[in-house]
């Protein structure tokens, strides 16, 4: 079946199977194999794009529902010599090592970091009535969907929290 | 020109310490980082060629014997092309270095998940639902048990020296245990992959693999061609911890059935099938003895083990391997024993041995400590021996003594032995634990080429393999450090057999031994440019592109008048056997074990490591950051469940296997000491992808028993056991 897919702020028409999720159209069809798929069930986050400003796993989202939502996967938040600030924290920082999980988790972290500033609280989050505070538990704690077997997760903490400028890292950039 | 080097000797030269450039052993960012955290870095399933068909496979969902396979709805299925079953389809991976085709069982089924039939179809869609529809017979057939039971103690792997008995019966304090740890995966995030493509007799795989020399002469060998008619390619690997070392049925069936079709065909693994039908780290039993003296010190050490794997395969987990040599006393015995089973293939899992072998060691120890009420750590001092005790040779360096210290003052280590359960914080009992980390250390052949431009670029070429481990990384700065230009001027190419054949991927002896190959291939270049220059290799200096020679200095655009190219060849020799090599370190880790519900959380975690020179301190943390969660998992959380009844794993996904999180691992520190191996290799450098998980289990284990007095000795500390031990 014929789908119009908002990527990157290009328009695709993609022509599919309506069993294709939107994993598999990214990867098998449309040659964005940035998003990963790790284990195709919503279990390892290595999928995460984000979907109208929210991440979202696309291995379970099926890519003919996409039609009219403004997608974002890895290959648009930054490329070589003009990476995001995530991006270039992620590679300062180690914040990977196989690299397979690592589109995800920057698809991911840069989903969330809106989130804690939409005032979203978290099961870390202390008062569920105020706004959450910017801190590495909230961060470890909202990235806990997107495994890591190389384990990143101390330089992935620390990617992040040096971008969102959390306590030390905020005082260390200036 | 080649250099080459057996290490029969040690290399005392330390050349390393004499190169100008200053990039090595600096914490360089990984040259293909960009590329990684933007998407563009094509694993094994991203580059896919024009009119690619899809395979999926059909797993065995019982043992036995398959009488036919009856795929006629998956045939008629719009989209299919065909369905390839038959001898040639393998039963599961290859073992690490194994180097032929692994058993090709047919007919034959001997675990539930065998992959026995591959549906291939224009889209991945079609493959997998036709899959679904394929119906198998399968008889019952004569197999081994699907719980281990009989266990074979072959002669060759029981060791005793001295009287252990006595020792025993003698000791002012002892133990004897008998504990357990399940099977694990290694669940590296990228599947198993392949995409397999002829032209003509030549057959190219682009897969997800981790020694691609071993791995040419499998896929050769199980298609029953010639090795030089296969090129792979393995740029990028989204990791492997064992489960990549050898061909896996994704490679076998995906160029079999692009033989059949005339098309490229690319096959994954679903994660389900990445559980069922790849490696499984062994389940062990092990019992401990230990005999000491009134002051902790050992006089015997007894080491059992009980492990299973499938029929035929030649891997059994060393669990005892670091045993003979990690402490002292004479009187010892080691004893090694294996059940065949019907189960998913046992294989290497990140540190095979040690990792499971140390940390019920390191438990054991510190139960040693509590009997004897020597502080844990101050134990372990007292019983680091002078030389390996069981062969008589002397260590090659040792820095377990220095580890321990280094870590103890780091984490801040409370030496007064706390009473268990002494420190409590609302719900939460609070404890410390630590554990002696200890791994093997190798070399392995392995070959690069370099090639120096006048314009002061270079290139690597080695078929080595980058699995996350940061071989970009270290070749690209010891090539920029031998070469005296920036690292940014070095191209390093990994991964294809086209180029020099590598040690690979695994048991640690990646970075030392392609390393070794890349320094050897510098040292040819650098004796060109000496001879050019009319001096001598050791008396030259290359620094910022410029070669310096007596008291002249000279750009290297001027020195050379085209490219300079040399291979480098390393060998292990007679420094294997002469002396202990391995290396050492320490964990340190506070855990909370919530009082109500069990549940224990690892609060704060350090490790000291000394694996010989460090080449890139950023990417070696990585790498014991990344065993040390590994660790954490064995403790808490990792573990394969068989059905008793039919041996099938149960939790085979990524919901059911419970790898830690980024919440279960904080923020945990790495020292890396300064230390030279000269009997490693001419770079000094020795292994760390797997110190960091060996024995990393028990810190986390014994902070529980510090932590409530509750010993688990049934790994993982699950919330269950800690809470019938609590009161």
């Amino acid at each position: 079946m014929k789908t119009t897919l908002t990527i990157n702020g290009a328009s695709y028409e993609l022509e599919a199977d309506s069993r294709t999720s939107l994993l598999d159209a990214l990867r098998n069809h449309l040659g964005l194999t940035g998003s990963k798929k790790g284990c195709d069930h919503g279990q390892c986050g290595s999928c995460t794009v984000i979907a109208d400003g929210r991440r979202i796993n696309s291995c379970l989202t099926l890519a003919c529902m996409m039609d009219g939502v403004e997608i974002t996967t890895i290959e648009g938040l930054g490329e070589p010599g003009a990476l995001s600030p995530l991006q270039d924290a992620f590679v300062r920082h180690d914040g990977y090592q196989c690299g397979y999980c690592t589109p995800g988790q920057i698809c991911a972290a840069t989903a969330m970091l809106d989130e804690i500033k939409a005032g979203w609280p978290s099961v870390v989050t202390d008062d569920l009535t105020a706004s959450p505070e910017l801190s590495e538990a909230e961060i470890s704690e909202r990235m806990s969907g997107n495994l890591c077997r190389c384990a990143a997760y101390p330089n992935i903490v620390d990617a992040i929290s040096e971008v969102a400028g959390v306590n030390g890292w905020k005082e260390a950039a200036e | 020109m080649t250099i080459h080097q057996k290490m029969d000797a040690p290399d005392r030269r330390n050349r390393l310490d004499d190169m100008a450039q200053g990039v090595l052993s600096t914490p360089l960012d990984r040259p293909e980082g960009p590329l990684k955290v933007s998407g563009r870095a094509p694993y094994a399933h991203e580059v896919q060629p024009e009119g690619m068909l899809h395979g999926f496979f059909v797993r065995a969902p019982r043992i036995g014997r398959l009488v036919s396979i009856d795929d006629s709805i998956a045939r008629g299925t719009a989209g299919v092309e065909t369905v390839i079953s038959g001898p040639k389809l393998i039963r599961n991976p290859a073992q690490g270095t194994a180097n032929s085709a692994p058993v090709q069982p047919d007919a034959d089924i001997y675990y539930i998940g065998q992959p026995v039939a591959l549906v291939v179809a224009d889209t991945f869609e079609t493959a997998r639902a036709a899959a679904m529809n394929v119906r198998l017979d399968i008889a019952e057939a004569d197999r081994q048990p699907v719980n281990p039971t009989d266990y074979d103690s072959p002669e060759d792997q029981q060791s005793t020296q001295g009287d252990l008995d006595g020792a025993m019966a003698e000791a002012a304090f002892t133990v004897d245990r008998t504990y357990t740890t399940p099977a694990h995966n290694s669940a590296a995030m990228e599947p198993h992959a392949a995409i397999a493509q002829w032209d003509g007799d030549k057959l190219t795989v682009r897969s997800s693999l981790q020694m691609l020399k071993y791995n040419r002469n499998e896929i050769a060998d199980s298609l029953g061609i010639d090795p030089a008619n296969v090129r792979l390619l393995s740029p990028y690997v989204g990791g492997g911890f064992g489960s990549k070392l050898g061909i896996a049925p994704d490679a076998v069936g995906a160029a079999l059935a692009a033989k059949e079709t005339g098309r490229p065909v690319g096959v994954v693994l679903s994660r389900q099938q990445v559980f069922e039908a790849t490696m499984r780290r062994s389940e062990t039993k092990q019992r401990i003895r230990l005999a000491a003296d009134a002051d902790g010190v050992l006089s015997g050490i007894g080491h059992d083990a009980w492990v299973s794997n499938l029929p035929d395969e030649a891997f059994s987990e060393p669990v005892t391997q670091a045993t003979p040599f990690t402490y002292g006393g004479v009187h010892r015995q080691i004893g090694h024993h294996i059940a065949r089973v019907s189960r998913t293939c046992a294989g290497s899992v990140r540190a095979p041995g040690e990792a499971v072998g140390i940390t019920i060691f390191e438990i054991a120890m510190d139960e040693l400590a509590r009997a004897t009420g020597v502080d844990p750590v101050e134990l372990r001092r007292r019983n680091i021996p002078e030389q390996d005790p069981t062969s008589d040779i002397p260590f090659s360096s040792h820095k377990l003594a220095e580890a321990l210290d280094d870590g103890a003052r780091t984490f801040g280590w409370d030496d007064t032995l706390p009473e268990p359960g002494g420190r409590r914080e609302g719900e939460w009992l609070i404890g410390q634990g630590m554990a002696s980390a200890v791994r093997v250390n190798a070399l392995m052949e392995s070959k690069a080429r370099v090639t120096l431009q006048p314009d002061g670029t270079a290139l690597v070429e080695t078929d080595m393999t980058d699995i996350g481990t940061g071989t970009y990384a270290i070749l690209t700065q010891l090539a920029a450090e031998m070469l005296g230009i920036d690292a940014a001027n070095v191209k390093t190419m990994l991964g294809d057999t086209d180029l020099p054949p590598a040690s690979g991927s695994g048991g640690s002896w990646g970075a030392a031994s392609s390393g070794a190959s890349v320094f050897l291939a510098c040292q040819g270049v650098r004796q060109k440019i000496a001879a050019a220059l009319e001096t001598t290799e050791e008396d030259l200096t290359l620094k910022d592109g410029r070669a310096i020679a007596g008291n002249r200095s000279i750009p290297l655009s001027e020195v050379l008048d085209g490219p300079v190219e040399s291979e480098g060849h390393i060998e292990p020799g007679d420094t294997g056997d002469a002396v202990r090599q391995a290396t050492w370190g320490a964990y340190f880790c506070e855990v909370a074990v919530n009082a109500v519900t069990g549940e224990t959380r690892v609060r704060r975690m350090h490790g000291t490591f000394a694996a010989g020179r460090i080449m890139n301190p950023k990417t070696a943390r990585s790498q014991c950051l990344g065993g040390m969660t590994f660790g954490i998992g064995m403790a808490l959380t990792e573990e394969l469940m068989h059905d008793s009844r039919d041996g099938h794993i149960v939790n085979r996904d990524l919901a059911e296997y419970h790898l830690p999180v980024n919440l279960d691992v904080p923020q945990i520190t790495v020292n890396l000491l300064e230390e030279r191996d000269p009997w490693a290799n001419p770079m000094q450098v020795k292994g760390i992808g797997e110190l960091g998980i060996c024995g990393a289990a028990a810190a986390v284990v014994n902070g529980i028993f510090q932590a409530t007095g509750v010993r688990v000795r049934d790994l993982p500390a699950t919330l269950d056991k800690v809470l019938a031990g609590l009161d």
